[in-house]
Formats: structure tokens, C-alpha cells, sequence
């Protein structure tokens, strides 16, 4: 039964990064509800400068671990400013207009950030130099690795400090209400645009951890790994409910668990005729099912009536 | 019961108009502070959007308003109500999925002033700040009455409790002014009754209120001076006694 456990070892560190990008996309959908199909993008960008850093420092004899931070203090950043710029070209100027153009414009703003980031840092595939331990862990049989470890632990430190800002602070209660009836929110002087604004940059914040986080996993970046990466999440927030910061983070996990078993699994469910490189396919069967049977998600509470 | 303070509110000629509707026809009025002033008028005549101009939702296409001695910032809904100026809306307007008190504890927000860095570091400063906001959020449900409700979600609770705490988000903002909206509609006798209360009170600890409301007998009971908005001009403007006689405002309600 050790893959059993392994399955779900490796799910849940899947599950942790879909949940952390699914928050970016459920944030944004729950204040302005608009589907920011950039925000795949924004955890390859963070990939890409955490790791441009992370080589350029791999050799100058700094413990592994500052190396990384030190990326992804450099990623953070970047990020950051990237989201915060692609709310203010490509979606405030469309705040009124009809929900069709901005998604379009999404799109649009996706492929130019794909196409910056090839003439940046080339097609090809880069390598994340092994600068991290490795030490593995034994657990019933199966093994998971100090850095598996610590993507579940950041991810969840993350999503926990995330929940405390949105449910206890002035910050949250703006943000809610926001999400709730802007005009209103407006009258008890939220100043919403500022609000708008500090979504993008808190949603691209968590997408450069983690960009950081699935190149060290897969040990590789690159300029397209946005783009799937990014469905995934997306799938993982309709998963969970999409508006809903619990729902992402539930549905994040749910689907890193489905892909990892069915994977392990499709082998023998279909003697053989299907391997697990099928992976990719769970997920958007999940999406389906999802938007066929309970379009809400998990804990919505009713359909999505904006999309 | 006379208003004589100062003015607060000088309306100068506002003009509103919507497509081929002249919702606002040079309207001009002044409300003296301390006073409650009733804004009445039929269906249609432009009253709401007076609030709706008066509170930044909408840029009114001429005229001016002086609040306080200041220009109102025209299409800032933010800054009307850092200026003072707080309203109620007359189908209710709350955050739906928020508790009570959570709602009235986003009225703080324009005059508190906390962060992202607060959020994060949670300094002393911003602690302090947290629990003032609650302590006073947690005065005014109690100040109009609902208390014991503060931790319902404000779709829980009643019709006449979400009139309540739609006035008590309304006095977080410490206004100088508080725009009600027909909060009477939908009410009971009884309710009509405590609302009244509720109303005299607020003036009484130094707020002046503007009162839209169908309701005759309570605008004419509450109000200190009435103007009447008839096809988005102001056909009328004195205490309820001379309006109630006034052969146009007859014609207005009655007529046509």
C-alpha cells in the first residue's frame, strides 16, 4: 500500500501549489468577478526570475536554502509589480464594459506575458541547479523529500496568514466588502480601486512562491509552463467554489490528490492502455464534471452568476 | 424644535439629467445644521437622485454643492463620506454575506486607517486600532437596538433589524449629515413608531438629518422644514405646517 501513500504524499504537495495559484484566481473573481486568465502567466514569470536568480547565485557558496529565498525575494517583486500593472492596462480601463471583452483581454494580456518572457529567457527548458537538500524521509514505506515538506508547510503558513488578513483585519473587511457591492463599500470610504489594486499584487505575491515552488519540485522552468499550470488552478477554484478563498484552497488539494492517484492508478484501471503521462486529463475531467453537475463548486452556494 | 444652526448643506442649482429625462431640474436647497429636513415629493420626482448626487454616486450635470463650507467632490463616494456625509438606501443595501457587526465595522473604515503593513505586522498601533472598532461598532448596534444580533449574518436578520443596521453602518462613518432613504418603508405602526425615536435621538447627539420618506405623518411629525420635489424641481420649501397647505404641493400629490 506504500503507493497508495506515496500518491497522496505527492498530491498534496501538487494539491498545496494548485491551491496557492487557485487563491490568485478566486480573489480576483470574488472582488470583480473576472476570470484573470493572466494569472498563469504570473507564476511563470516567478518561476523564471526566482530562477534566473537562483542560477546566477548557485555557485557563490550560499547555503541552498538563502539562495532560494533570495529568488524569491527577487520574484516577489516582479510579480508583484506585474499584477498590479496588468490590472491597471488591460482591466480597469474595461471595468464597465461588457464581461466578454475583458476576459478576451485576458487572454491577450496571457500571450503577451508568454511571448515576453520567451524573448527574455529563451523556448528553452532551464534546469533548477540542485542547491536544495534532498534529504528523503521514510514515512510507512513511502518516502517524501525535506523540500516536499516544505512546500505543504509554506503553502499552508501562506493560506493561513491569507485567511487571518481577509476574515480579522480593516484590510479584509475592505476586501470583502468590496467583493460584496463595490459602490456601497464606496460610501464607507473603501477607496475600491486601491482595493482592486492590492488583490492583484497579494494574488501575484502567492503566485511567485509558487512559481518558486513547482520549478524546484519539477526541477525545470519554462517560458510555457504558465498555461496548464494556470488551468489547473483555475479548475481548482471552480473546483472548490469559485469566489470563495476556502474553496480554493479545498479545491486545490482535492485536485493535486485526483491527479497524483489517478496517475498511479490509470495503468492498472485500464490494464495498461492508458500511462500516467495522461495525467493532465483528471483535471480538466474533474472541470467538467464540475461545471456539468455543480457548477458552484464545492462550498459556493449558488451557481456563479458572473463569468 | 426649530433648526437655527448654520447651514451645512447649500445645493446651488443642481441639474441631473438621464438621457431625455430631467431628473433634477436646477434644484436648490439648504439644510441648517442640527436640523431634519424632509426631502418628500411623488414617485419619480427626483429624490433619490438628489442622494444619489449628494453622495457621489452620481455627477450631477450642473450646479454646485457647498457641504461644510467645502465643495463636494462631484462622483467620490469615498470622499462624501470622508466629508460626513452618510446615507441609508431605500431597498437595503448591506453587505449580505457579513455579520452585523462586521458591517457597521466597515463604517470605520474612513476614519480609521490601518494597512497592508499593519495587517502584516500587527504593531501595537494597529491592534489598538482593531479593538476601537469594535468597541464602537459594538455601541452603535447597541444604539439602535440590535445588539444581540451582531454576529448574525446581515441576511439573517430581519427586515426592521436591516433598517437598523443599515442606519448604525450609516453612523460609523461619523457623519455630519445622515441621509435616510424612505426607512420607513415595509415598517409597522409599531416599528414607525421606535424609528421615529431612533431619528430624534441621532439628532439629538448632534447629527442632522435628511429624510426622504412617503410617509407624511411621520415626515410631517419628524421634520423641522420640508421641501417638495415634483418632476425634479423644487416646488416648495418651508416648515410642515405651510407645506401641508401649499395649494401646488395639494396639486402634486393630488392632481394631475
Amino acid at each position: 500500500m506504500d503507493i497508495l501513500l506515496q500518491q497522496i504524499i505527492n498530491g498534496l504537495v501538487l494539491g498545496s501549489i494548485y491551491a496557492l495559484v487557485a487563491l490568485g484566481y478566486t480573489m480576483v473573481y470574488g472582488i470583480m468577478g473576472l476570470i484573470n486568465f493572466a494569472h498563469g502567466e504570473v507564476v511563470m514569470i516567478g518561476a523564471l526570475v526566482a530562477l534566473a536568480v537562483i542560477r546566477l547565485l548557485a555557485d557563490s557558496g550560499l547555503p541552498g536554502v538563502v539562495v532560494a529565498l533570495v529568488g524569491l525575494g527577487a520574484a516577489a517583486p516582479v510579480c508583484m509589480a506585474v499584477g498590479f500593472t496588468i490590472e491597471r492596462v488591460a482591466y480597469r480601463p474595461l471595468r464597465r464594459a461588457p464581461r466578454l471583452a475583458p476576459l478576451i483581454t485576458a487572454i491577450g494580456v496571457s500571450i503577451v506575458l508568454q511571448n515576453l518572457a520567451m524573448l527574455i529567457w529563451g523556448r528553452n527548458y532551464h534546469a533548477f541547479p540542485p542547491i536544495l537538500p534532498t534529504s528523503q524521509h521514510e514515512v510507512f514505506g513511502a518516502t517524501i523529500t525535506s523540500l516536499q515538506v516544505a512546500i505543504v508547510l509554506i503553502a499552508a503558513l501562506m493560506m493561513g496568514g491569507l485567511m487571518l488578513l481577509v476574515q480579522r483585519t480593516r484590510l479584509g473587511r475592505a476586501m470583502r466588502a468590496t467583493a460584496e457591492n463595490p459602490a456601497i463599500a464606496q460610501l464607507m470610504g473603501v477607496d475600491i480601486n486601491r482595493i482592486i489594486s492590492l488583490t492583484f499584487v497579494i494574488g501575484s505575491a502567492l503566485a511567485a512562491v509558487a512559481g518558486l515552488m513547482v520549478s524546484a519540485n519539477y526541477s525545470i522552468a519554462h517560458y510555457y509552463m504558465g498555461f496548464i499550470l494556470g488551468l489547473k488552478a483555475f479548475t481548482a477554484a471552480v473546483l472548490g467554489g469559485i469566489g470563495k478563498l476556502g474553496g480554493a484552497m479545498l479545491g486545490g488539494i482535492l485536485l493535486g490528490l485526483i491527479e497524483s492517484l489517478g496517475a498511479g492508478y490509470i495503468g492498472d484501471l485500464t490494464g495498461g492502455f492508458l500511462g500516467s503521462h495522461y495525467q493532465d486529463v483528471f483535471a480538466f475531467f474533474v472541470l467538467i464534471c464540475v461545471l456539468v453537475f455543480r457548477p458552484s463548486g464545492l462550498v459556493g452556494e449558488k451557481a456563479a452568476e458572473r463569468a | 424644535m426649530s433648526g437655527g444652526g448654520e447651514l451645512l448643506l447649500d445645493a446651488r442649482r443642481v441639474a441631473k439629467q438621464f438621457g431625455g429625462v430631467q431628473a433634477l431640474r436646477d434644484v436648490s436647497l439648504s439644510i441648517r445644521a442640527g436640523e431634519i429636513y424632509g426631502l418628500i415629493g411623488p414617485n419619480g420626482a427626483g429624490k433619490t437622485t438628489f442622494f444619489n448626487v449628494l453622495t457621489g454616486l452620481y455627477t450631477p450635470d450642473g450646479g454646485d454643492l457647498v457641504f461644510a463650507g467645502r465643495e463636494l467632490q462631484a462622483s467620490a463616494p469615498h470622499k462624501a463620506a470622508a466629508q460626513g456625509i452618510a446615507r441609508t438606501f431605500q431597498n437595503i443595501r448591506l453587505f449580505a454575506n457579513m455579520t452585523a457587526l462586521e458591517n457597521v465595522m466597515v463604517g470605520r473604515h474612513v476614519r480609521t486607517r490601518a494597512g497592508v503593513l499593519g495587517a502584516v505586522l500587527r504593531d501595537r498601533r494597529t491592534r489598538a486600532e482593531e479593538a476601537a472598532i469594535r468597541r464602537r461598532a459594538e455601541e452603535l448596534l447597541h444604539y439602535v437596538h440590535i445588539a444581540d444580533r451582531a454576529d448574525d449574518l446581515a441576511k439573517h436578520l430581519s427586515y426592521g433589524d436591516q433598517r437598523r443596521l443599515e442606519i448604525a453602518r450609516a453612523l460609523a462613518t461619523e457623519p455630519k449629515l445622515l441621509a435616510l432613504d424612505e426607512p420607513a418603508a415595509g415598517m409597522n405602526a409599531t416599528e414607525t413608531g421606535e424609528l421615529r425615536v431612533l431619528i430624534e435621538g441621532i439628532r439629538r447627539d448632534g447629527v442632522t438629518v435628511l429624510l426622504i420618506e412617503h410617509d407624511v405623518k411621520l415626515v410631517m411629525g419628524l421634520c423641522d422644514r420640508v421641501a417638495v420635489l415634483d418632476y425634479g424641481a423644487k416646488i416648495c420649501e418651508d416648515v410642515p405646517a405651510v407645506v401641508q397647505k401649499d395649494p401646488r404641493v395639494i396639486e402634486a400629490y393630488l392632481g394631475a
